[in-house]
């Protein structure tokens, strides 16, 4: 086709997406590398070249340690919960004998995924809230009245209540599409499986995993991208505190930039975030093949 | 298939329970907020396991009084927009991608798809900063650019590996016939991949109405504010009313997930299209 090789449809159309991602995505990068070297202020234009002190100040900060611990046991948690435990909870819901609640269960344990966590992060802040909260007034209820957790206020548990409230939301939503990709299974392994009378767990250990392996990868990587971006629900829930103990990446980014108004050490930040996504995204798109014809 | 031991059964009792389990501690919250936003205030202080004596709707109206009503309108505005610029340019970029011919093409997709490896994360300092300098900090129409580009380089990827598939018969012969490449995309192409363009939509719609980081950050006027900041405003506002501002969540869950059960199938099927690229 002609129309195809005209010079001047092309760039038309490829314009907006090509100029859009050059001025919003990809030249705001660059400014955050090499702002990360400078020592400036929100509004001032005056900046001092400080070369990697920014992120010296960032490695040496006594709270750096907890702050990348708690993206750690997100990534953890959120493995555990989103690719492990989702795949076993959707090849028992493919079960025979649950197949009558699948609908149901299904549809319920998608539901938290559709609404905004920064919704989410206030109605569980009012549960985990250590007077009127549903929590424990539950707990005082069957008995143990002396037993007051702070929940969010405790430095020790704050940081397992966030992750828990994003395993609540999601769980459901990576085990709906695991329910997916189990359904395009060819039926015949499984009636094999079952011929040579593997019972459900070998036909999980034997047929699902194997063939859900390559998925699962992609899906733990991604998954992991996304704790070391989280953001929203720490920034809702406890902003980072009591004192630091729940900061993440991210919300040191913020407290860094619109807080303490240290826009170099933010853009530091900033850069951390881009190379440790950078990494995971590279081994993902390698693992999944991403962008092949 | 029958089971021959009796543990066999019993572990299905357990995976039941197990089941019933998760579903109440995913449910209760929701039925909690949803009866916790027509208590009074004392009532949801004291006893917030019990029921409202009075069912207060009048909660909702309060809520929508003090800014709900002006943030779900900021909020249809932005993700509307934003996700018709990112469904549109995303439909044209693909349609170029998996059609035309030219040097450099495989640069251009790279540097397309390449997009998705920068986290908005990352951007968020320097896009501040170039929003005040375009002028375009506090306003809706920044927002909209900073949901709509984060969104491009994953929906150009799922519209083309789609119009790949497509064949092209049509539009061959539509050229024949003498139409020019808009027409043969806007009445061919868009056609064709309607179910491809829900999806991308999809996405986009649940990213830019749940969206809260860029909208904390690049939005200052409170008369600007999407739900999700809004609330998040408006909690630090009420410090005194838990149920209104409860009333506030249930009205920006409620219709997200009105949305979810009339549309299910298509919304599922939706998800699935990108999860296997995404």
């Amino acid at each position: 086709m002609k129309v195809y090789k005209n010079k001047k449809i092309i760039i038309l159309y490829l314009a907006p997406v090509v100029i859009g991602l050059a001025v919003f995505v990809y030249y705001p990068l660059i400014r955050s590398a090499i702002d990360s070297l400078f020592q400036w202020v929100s509004f001032s234009t005056e900046r001092k070249w400080v070369g990697f002190d920014n992120y010296i100040q960032i490695f040496t900060d006594k709270d750096f340690f907890t702050i990348l611990k708690n993206n750690v046991l997100y990534a953890l948690f959120s493995v555990l919960c989103q690719v492990l435990l989702a795949m076993v909870l959707a090849a028992c819901l493919e079960e025979l004998f649950m197949r009558k609640f699948q609908k149901f269960f299904r549809t319920v344990l998608f539901l938290p995924s559709l609404i905004s966590m920064s919704v989410l992060g206030i109605l569980w802040k009012c549960i985990f809230n250590p007077n009127s909260g549903l929590l424990n007034t539950f707990i005082h209820a069957i008995g143990f009245e002396n037993v007051t957790p702070t929940w969010l206020g405790d430095a020790n548990i704050a940081i397992f209540c966030c992750i828990f409230v994003s395993q609540w939301q999601y769980t459901g939503y990576c085990m709906l599409l695991d329910l997916v990709g189990i359904q395009k299974i060819p039926r015949e392994l499984y009636e094999v499986a079952e011929i040579d009378g593997a019972g459900a767990v070998k036909r999980f250990f034997y047929v699902t995993l194997p063939m859900g392996k390559e998925s699962m990868l992609v899906t733990s990587i991604i998954t992991v991208i996304g704790s070391f971006k989280i953001f929203t629900e720490i920034q809702v829930m406890t902003g980072g505190g009591p004192g630091r103990a729940t900061e993440v990446l991210a919300t040191a980014m913020y407290r860094s930039a619109f807080t303490n108004d240290e826009m170099g050490v933010a853009s530091a930040y900033a850069m951390i975030i881009f190379v440790i996504t950078l990494i995971l995204s590279l081994i993902q798109m390698k693992v999944s093949h991403t962008g092949e014809e | 298939m029958k089971s021959k031991h009796w543990w066999g059964s019993a572990g299905k009792i357990l995976i039941f329970l197990f089941f019933c389990v998760f579903a109440i501690v995913i449910i209760l919250p929701m039925i909690w907020m949803i009866i916790s936003s027509m208590k009074t205030n004392t009532e949801f202080l004291k006893d917030p396991w019990g029921l409202p004596s009075i069912w207060h709707w009048d909660n909702y109206a309060y809520a929508f009084k003090y800014g709900v009503g002006k943030y779900f309108m900021n909020s249809v505005i932005v993700t509307v927009v934003s996700v018709f610029v990112t469904v549109f340019f995303s439909a044209l970029a693909a349609y170029v991608v998996s059609r035309f011919q030219f040097k450099g093409k495989n640069l251009v997709f790279l540097f397309i798809i390449g997009g998705m490896m920068i986290s908005p994360e990352a951007n968020l300092v320097s896009l501040f900063k170039l929003l005040q300098t375009l002028h375009l900090y506090d306003t809706h129409a920044g927002l909209i650019i900073s949901y709509s580009v984060f969104q491009l380089s994953f929906t150009v990827l799922l519209m083309r590996s789609y119009m790949l598939s497509m064949s092209q018969e049509v539009e061959e012969s539509a050229f024949m016939d003498g139409c020019t490449s808009f027409k043969v995309f806007l009445y061919i192409v868009v056609p064709i991949c309607r179910p491809v363009l829900a999806s991308g939509a999809l996405f986009a719609t649940m990213h830019a109405w749940n969206e809260f980081m860029f909208a904390t950050v690049f939005i200052e006027s409170d008369d600007l504010r999407t739900i999700p900041t809004g609330l998040v405003t408006l909690q630090a506002a009420l410090k005194t009313d838990y149920p209104v501002l409860i009333s506030g969540l249930v009205i920006s869950a409620g219709v997200v997930i009105i949305a979810f059960l009339i549309f299910q199938k298509q919304f599922i099927r939706g998800l699935a299209q990108g999860s296997v690229k995404g």
